[in-house]
């Protein structure tokens, strides 16, 4: 077996190159611990040759995730050749890694990238010049025409099969010197000598890590950098930057040097001053009309409720729904004048769900029924929205009724049956329950496999097609540059909170679920920017919280307008104050990140790559959230199923939840939101299935507040004041998302203890909101002051403590500047 | 001394030397902003910061408050 690292600059084509030699023979994962991701795969021509795709990185420096991953693989798994990619547009720059990689003690093969572009720009590049110059093998190469690639895999075996050369480039005397001495003093293999000279001398931080004796050479250090008036660190970057300046002439020959390529001019209008913003604003708009608006809705509505729900047309759809409108339409003017003249056995008749049910009695009832009514006779009866559960007073008169029992009569009385139109394609669950059904399997077990496993199934996968139409225009966006263009044109606004400028993107994909939201954060390629958007990303309502939304609208607020928009204002106020809040916490200090970002040129992007991208992303969604997401549904299935009915252990109807285990549950620990003013087992409850999705909360709360008297809006206004009803909203606005979210944030975390940070953090976030909203609202409002209300002020308090406080790290970098 | 920050657009000039500690001065020379380079201010973002520059062949952007660090004449 032999093992080859794949090591470049990001945007040198390191991608392109790599999916050229290996294909599809790839294992995509994660280096350890980091949200680093790591991709490894065999040579298409030679399976017993192992590539390593190290994350793109411009240097070996300590300071950034994917350095340290890069230089702790090459350095312990000494790989047995570096395949080193440099963009031959961008040479000198690229080199730059290219003499620190050369120091390992590790044969490196030089391949140089984008040889069409050099050509094309009429710029030379002498191949074996720059052989020379380094030491080591170079081959020019196009990885996105395919030439040159075999060559360099080639080459890169054989290398690997005879060993390193020797390190051709030399610093200035005074720096050869002092690193010799350090030499003399290691205890390393003769080959990593000079990598660890360098490092000591550097005093890298974390080079102590991989020495089992780490010298003393701070006298030699002192002394070289009072004679070269600079500090070590900054000496070794310079003489690199010295010693690629002393070869790149006679290794390239620029035709042109003031050239405007094609590239400077597309950046000229987009970047531009004036054009900048609008184009953005287009270019967002695009990317979320196609991917939540429209094609990422439908995708997700056919998989939620088309594969993973009744079943879907694969064509005559249209017809169907326009039938099944009209029907539903003429039964509800006809169950309204029924119930409205109070004729219960009309009603029993036409009870379609009634096992006494019969097409014909039904007809005869209700036509017997019209014929009574007056074609003047009005009937006033309510309507309720299936969405919100709102309740809606309609009246309707005799005519309409005629017209309607008409309708039905066309219809047979019979509900259009879907399969009756264009080709129907069953749902999975209702294949399954057939299959079941046929088998005689137990009520219980049925419920387990359909309700928990299929549904559990259905929470993963129903939101893979709206993430792959996403994922498809980050792909896009990426590979053609204009994601840095983004960060550069957003930086100024967001990182006052502590976020990237990418970070819009998965605020904005967030506003329509969250769950690509946070999958769209792996572009941000900062690990602090990263974590931080994702853990804030879903405090933005997302579309499954806008039926909720409306419901405490309608049912608390009497459909007031200024609830929803309120509604985004908080989540919006909920990012930004913990953006700057965390920022200044331990957790997210460290060692200050620099916006020094590479602003690459304009790229035409292949399909093939971009499709590669979004299945990778796609899949580790599939694998890595799947798990949790599925395991949650199951336990909320059944803790919401199962109960102690008359003292025995049962399963539960979907009326009978009060009486189920989550009911249970929500009865024990409802306290838990007295202080929020809704410490009601019923609004906890609706909270736990708000877990599943966000939307539940909805279903949840009209069972459980549909007994007794009045509409469910009705009993909801009785039990909530205005003041725990906003409370109550705000909690379930800003606490952990539903599960496919929080799977999404583990995966992308990767990391149990960041991901328990994350949810622990919306859940005590939204917790003081709520606090706040309904103690303080009492104290204003009605006067009243009690512990709560000292609580909620100390709560508000420190909050505005660690809002305001000045930032630990820039105190610390002013004490730098000082001493210094 | 002037600092690339207060460099105009449009305008190239030279590096003197590099200010400041740690890993903000590492990323910036790791970049390429070194000692003698050459570097051509390109533009500001539209909302005023970060700004954008050519240096050693590529389009780099940094933060103000980082180009800062860099002297220039």
């Amino acid at each position: 077996m032999i093992r080859i690292a794949l090591a470049g600059n990001p945007n040198s084509g390191k991608t392109t190159l790599f999916n050229a030699l290996t294909g599809s023979n790839q294992f995509v994962g994660n280096w350890p611990g980091v949200t680093v991701e790591k991709k490894e795969g065999r040579l298409k021509q030679n399976k017993e040759v192992l590539i390593a795709d190290l994350p793109g990185i411009y240097s070996l420096s300590p300071y950034t995730m994917e350095e340290i991953v890069s230089r702790n693989y090459l350095i312990q798994e000494k790989p047995d050749a570096i395949l080193n990619i440099v963009d031959g547009t961008n040479l000198e720059r690229n080199l730059y890694l290219t003499t620190q990689l050369l120091e390992l003690g590790i044969p490196v093969v030089v391949a140089v990238n984008m040889m069409d572009e050099v050509e094309k720009r009429g710029d030379i590049l002498h191949i074996d010049a720059l052989a020379k110059a380094l030491g080591c093998p170079v081959v020019p190469i196009s990885a996105l025409k395919g030439s040159g690639v075999q060559e360099a895999a080639k080459k890169a075996v054989e290398a690997a099969q005879y060993g390193a050369g020797e390190c051709k480039h030399t610093f200035a005397p005074a720096v050869e010197l002092a690193l010799q001495k350090i030499a003399r003093q290691l205890q390393v293999a003769e080959n990593q000598k000079r990598y660890f000279a360098i490092k000591l001398f550097e005093r890298d931080e974390k080079i102590g890590q991989s020495l089992s004796v780490v010298p003393n050479v701070e006298s030699i250090i002192a002394q070289t950098e009072k004679e070269l008036d600079d500090d070590s660190e900054s000496i070794i970057t310079n003489e690199r930057y010295t010693f690629i300046s002393s070869i790149i002439n006679d290794c390239l020959t620029k035709r042109n040097q003031n050239t405007f390529t094609t590239s400077d001019k597309i950046d000229k209008v987009v970047t531009n001053r004036f054009l900048a913003l609008p184009i953005f604003a287009i270019v967002m708009y695009l990317v979320y009309y196609v991917s939540v608006t429209t094609v990422g809705t439908w995708a997700t509505d056919w998989a939620n409720d088309g594969v993973f729900g009744d079943g879907w047309h694969l064509y005559g759809g249209s017809a169907y729904t326009e039938d099944s409108e009209a029907y539903s339409e003429a039964s509800t003017i006809l169950n309204g004048f029924v119930e409205f003249y109070g004729e219960e056995n009309v009603a029993e008749a036409l009870n379609s769900e009634s096992e006494t049910y019969d097409v014909q009695n039904a007809k005869t009832a209700a036509e017997t029924f019209a014929a009574s009514i007056g074609m003047e006779d009005e009937a006033t009866y309510a309507v309720v929205d299936e969405e919100t559960m709102a309740t809606e007073m309609v009246t309707a008169t005799g005519a309409e009724l005629a017209e309607a029992v008409q309708v039905l009569d066309d219809f047979d009385f019979t509900e259009p049956d879907p399969a009756d139109y264009g080709l129907w394609v069953p749902g999975v669950p209702v294949f399954i329950g057939n299959a079941l059904e046929s088998m005689q399997v137990a009520d219980w077990l049925q419920g387990l496999i359909l309700d928990g496993i299929v549904a559990g199934c259905g929470a993963v996968l129903g939101f893979v097609p709206q993430m792959l139409v996403l994922f498809f225009f980050l792909a896009l966006l990426e590979s053609c540059g204009y994601m840095a263009r983004i960060a550069f044109i957003m930086d100024r606004i967001f990182r006052r909170f502590g976020l990237s400028g990418k970070s819009f993107i998965p605020i904005l994909i967030g506003t329509g679920c969250g769950v690509p939201g946070i999958m769209a954060s792996r572009t941000i390629e900062n690990e602090r920017d990263r974590r931080m958007t994702i853990t804030t990303t879903t405090f933005i309502p997302c579309g499954a919280k806008l039926p909720f939304i409306a419901m405490v609208a309608g049912a608390i607020f009497g459909g007031a307008s200024w609830v929803a928009p309120s509604a985004y204002f908080l989540g919006m106020a909920a990012i930004i104050i913990s953006g700057i809040i965390l920022k200044k916490t331990k957790r997210f200090l460290g060692d200050p990140a620099p916006f020094v970002m590479e602003l690459p040129a304009y790229h035409m992007p292949t399909l093939g790559n971009v499709l590669r991208s979004m299945w990778e992303r796609g899949s580790s969604f599939i694998k890595k959230a799947g798990t949790i997401i599925l395991l949650s549904t199951i336990f909320i299935w059944f803790t919401s199923y199962f109960g102690f009915v008359d003292g025995s252990f049962t399963m539960l109807t979907e009326e009978q939840m009060d009486q189920s285990l989550l009911a249970g549950i929500g009865k024990a620990i409802a306290w838990i939101f007295i202080p929020l003013g809704f410490g009601n087992w019923q609004a906890t409850v609706a909270s736990i299935t708000g877990l599943v999705a966000k939307e539940n909360i909805v279903g949840t709360m009209a069972i459980l507040y549909s007994g007794g008297m009045g509409t469910v809006y009705e009993n909801m206004a009785a039990s909530f004041t205005v003041l725990s009803g906003y409370a109550f909203l705000a909690f379930n606005l800003l606490c952990a998302p539903c599960f496919a979210a929080m799977g999404a944030i583990k995966r992308e975390m990767n990391s149990t203890r960041w991901f328990a940070f994350a949810v622990a953090y919306q859940c005590g976030f939204a917790y003081a909101i709520g606090l706040i909203v309904y103690q303080l609202g009492n104290f204003v409002l009605n006067g009243t002051f009690g512990i709560g209300t000292a609580a909620a002020i100390l709560i508000l308090g420190y909050g505005l403590y660690l809002l305001f406080r000045p930032n630990p790290e820039a105190k610390s970098k002013k004490a730098v500047k000082v001493n210094a | 001394m002037r600092t690339l920050k207060e460099a105009k657009v449009g305008e190239t000039v030279l590096v003197q030397s590099i200010t400041g500690t740690g890993a903000v001065k590492r990323r910036i020379m790791d970049m390429g902003i070194t000692k003698g380079v050459q570097i051509a201010v390109r533009k500001v973002a539209p909302l005023g910061d970060p700004m954008e520059v050519t240096v050693r062949g590529y389009e780099l952007s940094l933060r103000k408050a980082d180009a800062e660090m860099v002297q220039v004449e």
